[in-house]
């Protein structure tokens, strides 16, 4: 919910919540619908459950990003960065749970350890066998990164598009360094053939489900928090950053402080998602951090509206739904219909589908 | 200095690269009062706003605000300290409300949890609905600020100020650009709002100034060249031939 609907009269915000629940309450119908038997027209494939699992994880990048775009106007062109390390802890912690069960039979050592003839674990590598301590490093290195970044960059007053490039270029330089074997995380196959999570077998329909209402949970929640801020004074002085900093900055604010605040709680979202992301998909690789991933991101929210924060969940979902159909449909075309409809949203929509709603309601 | 004497500007000059932008300028502003300076362009009205707010160090002088000695302070310390500034361009926040704009002036902790954590109480709110009537915006509070007319962003800016709670407002050429009525209209403002706090109005627009209906200063090549009521000033032959004669 944007500002600007903040201060729409509540009666214009009831059918808004009513909705976002009916979506909710659909979406938990999903891994339900899959326990029926084949034969019924109401089953739902295991593919469906997957996928919509995947965009449940993207649906909570997309509210990490808008709430540093589309709210604040901190342009991130490397959220996709904070993603794959949420994604790379969970996949550690995935990794030291296959045990002797790898190809080599090791019992402690990931097979792509033994096969480069590490003697033993890495010391960043310990305590990932503990679930707890492996998922709260996937919100914490995230956050410390966007910290240290954050807080070199905007003390600096990097704004825009310096700011833009910046992180662009701190993802692909996070991506060429886990490319190298010698990091230990597998270099360009990155991690795969994860057996089990918190004693679920994965790949049961069980796991799946668990998966996905636990993805179902944390976009709710992330969706709650992002919903708490916008609409607080601290929303508001977000806003006001976005259009004139300097005239924030005259009022008295630290507007270094609030936007650091801003991105390192978005970059703990990220990481949160991609942490929710990797055992669904069941693999990570360097490839996550590719620049052109933070992207294609930042076209969900731009498609969805930015600056409301429905808008990042449906522009998530819908430039997803569209990609995994165009992908299968006429994979060549996929990237031509990204860059098209970016430009089309810029040009036409730039409230983008939500605008298109709001135009509709009055 | 008498003890009602709120800012004292006292001998300052300010040279840049050999040009005298202020010379010997001594001012002095009491408490509650609504001063006017006028004076050409290039006459230093600019560069005395920046001298008193801590954007330009003079090279010599005094200029002190109550006991405070400004020439030591940086910007934000004299804004916090109750100067506040409102420059000729109005920026108020489009995308947030008339009411919105004021309450994120209004002097609170300015922390990101603070802000968080903030709940409007019934103080806070009076002391916006008051600014509101003040700046006669009340009809208009729930408003988007994109939405207003030029006059009425001027007015929220001041409102802005005002939510501060600033001992000494500078405001400089309030009423460029507005229509007749709003320049009317923001002559009665500013004379409101003086009284309660000292007001120093830099104009070119000497109708305006008469409807301040205060103490005129004349700045000419950096300093005072006159100093009166707007007819004293106007009949002043010093002043007569500086904006006439030459």
């Amino acid at each position: 919910m944007s500002a600007t609907t903040a201060t729409l009269p509540a009666m214009g915000r009831l059918p808004l919540r009513l909705v976002l629940w009916g979506a909710v309450l659909v979406l938990a119908l999903i891994p339900l619908l899959n326990q029926l038997p084949e034969s019924s027209a109401l089953h739902v494939g295991d593919f469906i459950v997957t996928v919509t699992g995947k965009w449940i994880t993207y649906a909570i990048l997309a509210l990490a990003i808008d709430l540093a775009w589309g709210y604040t106007g901190i342009l991130s062109l490397g959220h996709g960065a904070f993603f794959a390390l949420g994604g790379y802890a969970m996949g550690m912690h995935l990794m030291r749970l296959i045990g002797p069960r790898g190809a080599y039979g090791h019992p402690v050592l990931p097979d792509f350890m033994v096969f480069l003839g590490y003697p033993s674990l890495p010391w960043y590598w310990l305590g990932f066998d503990m679930f707890p301590y492996a998922f709260f490093m996937a919100l914490f290195i995230p956050g410390l990164l966007a910290l240290i970044v954050g807080y070199l960059a905007f003390r600096s007053r990097i704004t825009g598009v310096y700011l833009s490039i910046l992180t662009q270029a701190l993802t692909y330089a996070l991506m060429l360094a886990f490319f190298r074997n010698d990091m230990g995380f597998g270099g360009n196959n990155g991690f795969t053939d994860f057996k089990e999570l918190l004693g679920m077998a994965l790949n049961t329909p069980l796991a799946r489900a668990v998966l996905f209402y636990a993805s179902l949970v944390a976009l709710v929640g992330s969706y709650w928090v992002c919903q708490r801020i916008s609409v607080s004074k601290l929303g508001r002085v977000l806003v006001a950053i976005r259009d004139a900093e300097s005239r924030v900055r005259f009022l008295g604010y630290s507007t270094t402080q609030v936007k650091l605040f801003v991105f390192v709680l978005s970059a703990v979202l990220a990481g949160l998602a991609g942490a929710l992301y990797v055992p669904q998909v069941g693999i990570i690789n360097p490839g996550e951090f590719s620049p052109g991933n933070s992207i294609e991101a930042v076209i969900w929210v731009a498609v969805g509206g930015r600056g409301t924060l429905i808008g990042a969940v449906v522009g998530a979902f819908s430039v997803n739904a569209l990609k995994t159909w165009l992908t299968t449909a006429a994979p060549d075309l996929w990237l031509f219909a990204l860059g098209g409809l970016f430009v089309a949203v810029t040009l036409f929509l730039p409230k983008g589908l939500v605008g298109l709603f709001r135009k509709a309601e009055k | 200095m008498t003890s009602s004497t709120i800012l004292y500007l006292d001998d300052v000059s300010v040279v840049f690269d050999g040009f005298r932008a202020l010379n010997n300028l001594s001012l002095f502003v009491d408490q509650g009062e609504l001063r006017a300076i006028i004076g050409p362009n290039g006459a230093g009205k600019t560069t005395m706003m920046d001298v008193i707010t801590g954007k330009t160090r003079p090279s010599a002088g005094t200029v002190k605000f109550r006991d405070a000695d400004l020439t030591q302070l940086d910007e934000a310390a004299i804004a916090t300290m109750g100067i506040g500034r409102k420059f000729q361009k109005p920026t108020v926040f489009d995308a947030l409300t008339v009411f919105e704009n004021l309450e994120l002036a209004l002097k609170a902790p300015r922390g990101p949890w603070a802000c968080l954590r903030w709940v409007l109480g019934g103080e806070a709110r009076g002391r916006i609905e008051t600014t509101l009537e003040e700046i006669g915006l009340t009809a208009r509070a729930h408003d988007r600020a994109a939405i207003l007319s030029h006059g009425q962003r001027q007015w929220l800016e001041i409102g802005m100020l005002l939510m501060q709670d600033p001992e000494l407002l500078l405001v400089d050429e309030p009423v460029a650009g507005m229509t007749d009525q709003e320049t009317e209209h923001t002559a009665a403002l500013l004379r409101r709002i003086a009284g309660t706090r000292s007001v120093v109005v830099v104009e070119h627009d000497l109708e305006f100034v008469r409807a301040l209906d205060c103490k005129v200063t004349v700045l000419c090549e950096g300093s005072v060249l006159s100093e009166g009521d707007i007819d004293h000033v106007q009949n002043d032959p010093k002043v007569v031939e500086v904006y006439l004669g030459r």
